[in-house]
Parts: C-alpha cells; sequence; structure tokens
C-alpha cells in the first residue's frame, strides 16, 4: 500500500490515495487543496435536501395508496433492471476515473508521461461514466414508452402516477449529474489534469448518491407500483 | 484597532465593472442582500395596500372604490368588490407577506448582506448559486404578480391552497383556472430560490469562518441564519414535491390530492381517489417551520443588536442559541396542529398539541433572556433599540395566545376566527417586522454608508406600535364572540353588531400603514441625504463594524481579519477608555 510512503499532508481532497494498481515507487507528493473543500459541503447539503425531497414523494405515495381502494398494481418494465446495471456499473467507472486522476498532480515533476497516462485515461473514464449515465436516461424513456404501449400514462392511476414522477425527477436529477461531469471534464481540460479543486469528489459523491437513490426507488416501486 | 491575517486574500471572482455585473446579474453577497430588501419592499407595499383593500370592504362594505374597478371588472363591478375577489385579494396579501416579504427581509436579505461579513468571509461559498437564488425568486414574485392580470385574476383558496379547492380548476370558482396554476408555479419556483439560498447558508457557515471564529464566536444573528437556512432546506424540499404534485392535479389530470365523485358547477370531476387531507399534510409540514423561518432570523437580530443599546452582555447565550436549535427540531413535529379541525384522527391531535406546547419552552426562555438582558444596562433609546424593544411586546403578545391555540378543544373553537388572525400577525408578522425595522435602522449606516434620520425613525416606532395593538389587540375579542375568518362582510347575520369593532380596526390599520410611509421616505431620503456614517456609529462589536460603511467589494480590503472574542463584550473598562471589546481586538495574551 503507497500510503505509508507518501508525504501525504492532507488527503482530505483526495479521496482514494492514489494508490491501487498503479505502482508508486517516486513518492508522488500531494499537493494541498482548500479545506474543507466548498464543494464537498455543498453537494452534502444537496443531498440532504433531495433526500427530504424524496422522503416527502414516499410518504405521500404511502397516504395515497391507503387513501383509496383505486390503486392498481402492474408490473415494472424489465428494462429497468437492466437500467439498473448500467448505473451501478457507471458508480464503478467513475471510481476507476478517480483513482486515474487523483495521481495526476503527484507525478507532474517526476514523471510527465506517467502524469499524462493518468490524466488521458481518468478522463475517458469520466467520459464512460458520463455515457453511461446518459445512456440510463435512455432506458428510462423506453421503459415510459413500454409502459405508455401498455395503456399506463401518468394520470391513468396513482400507482403509475408515482412511477412517472419518481422515475422522471430522478432522471432530471441524474442529468444535473451528467451536466457537473461535462463541467468536471472541460475544467481538467483547460489544466491538463492538474486542477486541484475541480469538485471531482462532489460530484463523485452525487453520482454514488443518484445510484443508491435509484436502488431505493427501485425497491419501493417493485414493492408497491 | 483590529487584528488582521497577512494573508491577502484570493477572492473567488473579482470586482465587477460594467453596470449589469455590478447591480443587476451581481455575483456579490451585498448587492444581491439589497436586491432581496429591494423585492420585499415592493412586496410590502402591495402586500400593504391589499390588506387596506380588505380592510376598508370589512368595515364598509358598500363603499365604491372606483381604481379597484379599472382592475378588476369583474371582480369589483362598480367599484364593490365580490365575495370572490376578496378572497382573491387575500390569498395574495396572504402569499405575499408570508413568501415574499417574512421569508425574504430577516432571512434572505440581511442574511445575505450580514452573514458573510459576520464571519469573516469575502462572499458566500457559492456565489453563482446566490445569484441565481435571487433571480429565481424574482421570477416566481413575477409569476405570482400575473395571477392579478389574467382573466379569473388571483385563486381564491389562501396562502395555503388547500385541495381540493386548490386542485380542480376553473369549475370550482374564480381565479381557480390559471390564476391558480400561476401561483403554484410560482411557489415552487420560489422553492428552488429558497433552497439554493439555504444550500449557501449552510454551506457558508461551515466553511469560510476566518481564523478565530468557532461556532460559539458568532453573533446571534448569524446563529439564528443559520439555524433558519437548516429549516429552510428540510422544508422547502417538502414544499416542493408538494406543488409538483398540485400542478400535476392541475394540469395533467393525476388524482393526488382530489377525491372521486366531485361534481363542480354541475360537472362530475375526472378523478378519483384523493387525498385531500394529503396536501394539508405536506403543506403544514413545510408550513409550520415556515413560520420559524420567519420568526428566528428577527429574534437573531434583536439578540444582537439589543446588547449594543444595553451596553451590557447578552444574558446567557448558549442558552439562546441552544433554544434556536430546539426550536428548529421541534418545528418539524408540530405540523398537525393546524389541522385539528381537519377530520384527522382525534388522537392524533394530542400527539401534535404536547410539542406545540413544549416549543413553547424554548420560545419563552427565548423572551426571558431578551427582557433580563435588559436589566441593569444602561439603555440608549435609539431607534433600533425601541424595535427591539417593541419586538419583545408584541412577541409576548402574540405568543401567549399560542398556548390556548396549542390545545385541541379550545383550537376547536377558535379555528378560523379573528383570535388566530390575531396571534399569527402579532407573533408571526408584526414581530417578525418589528426584527427588520430594528435591523435596518441598525444596519443602514453599513448598507448605504450614511445615517437614518432618527425624528422619523422614532415617529415611526411609536406610531406602528400603538397602531399595531390596535389592529391585532380588539381582534381576539371578535375571534372569542365568534366571528370567522374569511368572510368579505358580515351584514344582515348575526355577526353585523361587531361592525363598529371591524371599523376600529380598519381606521386603524389605514394610520398605522400610513406611519408606514414615514418609514419608506425615510429610507429614500436618507439613501441620498443622510449624514455620512461612521465605521462604527452603534459602538458594537461583530465583525461588520470592523470595516468600511459601505464595506469595499471584498468585504475586509483583502485581508481576512482575526477573531480573538465573542461578541458579547459589552459593559466592560476596555483599554482604549470604551465600554466595548471589537471582535477583532488583539487577545490579551497576544
Amino acid at each position: 500500500m503507497p500510503t505509508e510512503t507518501q508525504e501525504t499532508v492532507d488527503n482530505r481532497s483526495i479521496v482514494g490515495g492514489g494508490g491501487g494498481d498503479i505502482h508508486v515507487s517516486m513518492k508522488p507528493v500531494m499537493v494541498i487543496g482548500p479545506r474543507p473543500e466548498r464543494s464537498e459541503t455543498g453537494v452534502w447539503v444537496g443531498i440532504s435536501a433531495i433526500t427530504m425531497s424524496f422522503a416527502a414523494f414516499t410518504s405521500a405515495m404511502i397516504v395515497r395508496q391507503g387513501a383509496s381502494s383505486d390503486w392498481r398494481h402492474f408490473h415494472l418494465p424489465l428494462i429497468l433492471y437492466l437500467n439498473t446495471l448500467i448505473l451501478l456499473a457507471s458508480s464503478g467507472t467513475l471510481g476507476l476515473a478517480r483513482k486515474h486522476l487523483a495521481v495526476v498532480a503527484g507525478f507532474l515533476a517526476s514523471a510527465p508521461s506517467k502524469a499524462k497516462d493518468g490524466y488521458s485515461e481518468g478522463i475517458g473514464w469520466l467520459y464512460v461514466t458520463a455515457a453511461m449515465g446518459a445512456l440510463f436516461v435512455i432506458g428510462q424513456v423506453l421503459a415510459w414508452r413500454n409502459l405508455a404501449a401498455e395503456g399506463l400514462f401518468l394520470s391513468t392511476n396513482p400507482s403509475s402516477s408515482f412511477f412517472y414522477v419518481f422515475t422522471a425527477l430522478h432522471a432530471m436529477h441524474l442529468l444535473g449529474g451528467i451536466a457537473g461531469l461535462i463541467y468536471i471534464i472541460r475544467k481538467l481540460n483547460r489544466t491538463n489534469g492538474t486542477a486541484q479543486t475541480t469538485g471531482l469528489n462532489a460530484v463523485c459523491i452525487y453520482w454514488h448518491f443518484m445510484d443508491g437513490l435509484w436502488v431505493y426507488l427501485l425497491i419501493l416501486l417493485a414493492a408497491r407500483a | 484597532m483590529h487584528e488582521v491575517s497577512s494573508n491577502p486574500v484570493a477572492h473567488q471572482h473579482s470586482a465587477p465593472t460594467g453596470f449589469i455585473r455590478k447591480y443587476v446579474f451581481s455575483l456579490d453577497h451585498k448587492v444581491i442582500g439589497k436586491q432581496y430588501y429591494g423585492l420585499a419592499l415592493v412586496s410590502v407595499f402591495v402586500g400593504m395596500v391589499l390588506s387596506w383593500l380588505l380592510r376598508v370592504h370589512l368595515a364598509y362594505p358598500n363603499w365604491h372604490i372606483p381604481l379597484l374597478e379599472k382592475v378588476s371588472k369583474v371582480g369589483a363591478p362598480g367599484g364593490v368588490m365580490t365575495p370572490e375577489y376578496y378572497l382573491s385579494l387575500l390569498t395574495m396579501h396572504g402569499t405575499l407577506m408570508v413568501f415574499f416579504v417574512l421569508t425574504n427581509a430577516p432571512f434572505a436579505a440581511f442574511g445575505n448582506f450580514f452573514l458573510p461579513i459576520q464571519i469573516g468571509a469575502e462572499d458566500m461559498s457559492f456565489p453563482r448559486f446566490n445569484m441565481m437564488s435571487f433571480w429565481t425568486t424574482f421570477l416566481a414574485f413575477l409569476v405570482m404578480m400575473a395571477s392579478f392580470f389574467v382573466a379569473d385574476g388571483p385563486p381564491i383558496s389562501g396562502w395555503t391552497a388547500y385541495a381540493p379547492l386548490s386542485a380542480v380548476g376553473g369549475d370550482a370558482g374564480p381565479g381557480l383556472a390559471l390564476g391558480q396554476t400561476l401561483w403554484a408555479i410560482s411557489i415552487a419556483i420560489f422553492c428552488v430560490g429558497s433552497l439554493l439560498g439555504a444550500l449557501n447558508f449552510i454551506s457558508t457557515t461551515l466553511d469560510l469562518r476566518t481564523k478565530g471564529m468557532s461556532l460559539i464566536r458568532m453573533p446571534y444573528s448569524t446563529w439564528a441564519w443559520f439555524v433558519t437556512s437548516v429549516i429552510a432546506l428540510l422544508a422547502f424540499a417538502v414544499l416542493l414535491p408538494a406543488c409538483i404534485l398540485l400542478i400535476l392535479d392541475r394540469v395533467a389530470g393525476t388524482s393526488f390530492f382530489i377525491p372521486a365523485g366531485l361534481i363542480l358547477s354541475d360537472k362530475l370531476q375526472p378523478h378519483s381517489g384523493g387525498s385531500p387531507l394529503l396536501w394539508q399534510h405536506l403543506f403544514w409540514f413545510f408550513g409550520h417551520p415556515e413560520v420559524y423561518i420567519a420568526i428566528l432570523p428577527s429574534i437573531g437580530i434583536i439578540s444582537t443588536i439589543l446588547p449594543v443599546f444595553t451596553r451590557k452582555p447578552f444574558l446567557g447565550p448558549r442558552a439562546l442559541i441552544g433554544s434556536m436549535i430546539a426550536i428548529g427540531f421541534l418545528s418539524y413535529m408540530v405540523w398537525g396542529h393546524h389541522m385539528f379541525v381537519s377530520g384527522m384522527n382525534p388522537f392524533s391531535a394530542d400527539i401534535f398539541s404536547v410539542p406545540t406546547l413544549i416549543i413553547t419552552i424554548p420560545a419563552t426562555i427565548m423572551t426571558l433572556l431578551l427582557t433580563a438582558s435588559i436589566y441593569g444596562g444602561k439603555m440608549r433609546f435609539d431607534t433600533p433599540a425601541l424595535f427591539c424593544l417593541g419586538f419583545i411586546s408584541v412577541f409576548i403578545s402574540g405568543g401567549i395566545s399560542g398556548f390556548y391555540l396549542a390545545q385541541p378543544s379550545l383550537d376547536s373553537y377558535l379555528h378560523a376566527t379573528y383570535f388566530v388572525v390575531a396571534h399569527f400577525h402579532f407573533v408571526m408578522a408584526v414581530a417578525s417586522l418589528f426584527g427588520v425595522f430594528a435591523g435596518t435602522y441598525f444596519w443602514f449606516p453599513k448598507m448605504f454608508g450614511r445615517m437614518m434620520n432618527e425624528k422619523m425613525g422614532k415617529w415611526h416606532f411609536w406610531l406602528t406600535f400603538l397602531g399595531v395593538y390596535c389592529v391585532f389587540m380588539p381582534m381576539h375579542y371578535l375571534g372569542l364572540v365568534g366571528n370567522v375568518r374569511r368572510y368579505s362582510a358580515f351584514v344582515d347575520d348575526y355577526l353585523a353588531p361587531l361592525i363598529p369593532v371591524h371599523r376600529f380596526i380598519t381606521i386603524a390599520a389605514l394610520l398605522t400603514g400610513a406611519a408606514q410611509l414615514i418609514f419608506f421616505w425615510n429610507l429614500a431620503w436618507s439613501r441620498f441625504k443622510g449624514p455620512l456614517a461612521p465605521e462604527n456609529p452603534w459602538e458594537a462589536t461583530s465583525l461588520e463594524w470592523s470595516t468600511t460603511s459601505p464595506p469595499p467589494f471584498d468585504n475586509f480590503g483583502a485581508r481576512h481579519p482575526v477573531v480573538s472574542h465573542s461578541p458579547n463584550e459589552y459593559g466592560v473598562e476596555a483599554a482604549d477608555g470604551t465600554d466595548y471589546v471589537m471582535q477583532t481586538a488583539p487577545s490579551k495574551s497576544a
């Protein structure tokens, strides 16, 4: 494990520690980011608000289902499970991106070629992540078309209403995550991967949260809708 | 003498040069604070004029107001408003006042301007989000005002927009077609703006405090803005989903809030199985914390200002901060007390009654601390001090009636009477506005670099103070004898004998409103003609008084102040012969 040999002054902003399969023999020096990084605080605050909103929707769903006997259960479109796998995989590719990018600054002086490799691989995985996010959203649209083909529209039944509301709002939040990824990619491109306060951690936290939120929604919808 | 760190501050964004960037789409938290203040001023003026129209109609139901006919031919044919138009104007009065005045002025306006300065930061954490939060709120205001100009006018469902009335559409009455849709969209947009603002307040307080500014050394106003922003973050995050569901019921044909078998205007509504109570739960889960969003910042502002004029330390700062946090926590457990007569399970009324009574404990602690902080002080009776004392008075007057309303058995009788109107106007509206007035007279020199006129300020205070008591005290009596609220007139029924009381209230309301013109004039006159303000005219301790009036673009001239003291050091014998120690004064050990 390389972390013991690194002169890590403050690894708070470089979560992931630059380890893994990249062998660190030249003691990369990690540059300190501002502490604490604002974007991380901001994203945690944002996550609290989003959690609260979806909690409100969930309680609304439970109350509405109990309010009268018109609730109609339906089978979720199977493509949702494929979408879920894509989204879960995208969290993995984002992790890879971060692992590669974490060492770029450290190698910049001592091994520029390694820094360049880390940078280009990292950016590549960011693109893959954004593409998988987009694929997920397209998959969700296909799920809506499946339901519509069965005659289940937004206003057909409260169960389908909640299905469309939950999935649409989650997709909108995920599009926000994709926008965040594109922002990070542009920022890294401007600095050849050396930007220290990119907000990459913030986007990662947000992206993983969107993952978790979707798994929660899928379980909720599978159990109730 | 101020202590500053030697490290120059790298500002997040450079000073703007063009007019648009400087004054319109500004990233500077001080400009954004002023923009919020301006929006609140416009809103409060419209809301006040609406209340005049409502009051005049209640006292003199047959009076012709020719101008009113020009605004709405349908709503006020011949200049006399219809009962429905009365409700439209009532809805707009409540909505503008609660959202665009009581949320914007004490919290967003003063918080934006002073929170970063009071913690020694050069700006908010996310200036761009900050700018977006104001312009989103402004857009919400425009959408809300647009409902005055659509065919069927503003909605008649009140600021609480109870379903199914608010959800079914034009068949239910005037204002419930496009007007109500605009209302719901406006409030949804407002939620987004408030969430962005709350996010900034929380992040800034957590991350950008200057060296030495521990949490316990933050001024009470900053504490209040911080606690309020946590409340706002969670409350508006619930109102937004509620509004989305309401909009869907209205435009997409869903049935979240609309029950089956509803026949309106001889038409069976195409909805099934929705729950009107669901709206009330979601709305009041936001709505009760909203009360604290309106009042907590003012409590913080008053607690910050009062010691400056009593020249002695605030009594029990930790108890004050603890009480604020307790109120923030408890504010989420009491929403059901708005629904005692809604038809929900009577046992749950008891469950909501208990925390409602418990929440009076921290509120009482704060009131006692404020009162006790005056004792033994060398009071300076400048206008901000008068409004502090006035705040304590109206907050107690409004708070006491809360004890009665918290009991389900009493509330069953008093619900939807003028007793409730008196209660919430005193404890939330007037008290919060007194905080805004105190804050304005106190901080105007810092915001605009000029002093406000004291003489006009004192006239404003005494007329307002006496006026609000004349307006709202008799309403307790009206409520106790059973005068229901939201009725447009009381002719030809058992309430007719109460009309003289209504006339008294109306005249008092018109005069109190007229007294506010002194305030508006004072603001405008002092902005341009007031005597230039020194750096620290009130001899106060917090950080905003250690920089120029008004502060430079980066607040402290490219340096971060270093804090060595609490904001509470009044009534001491300082080395320089004064009776206070600024937060930035070098520590004794240094």
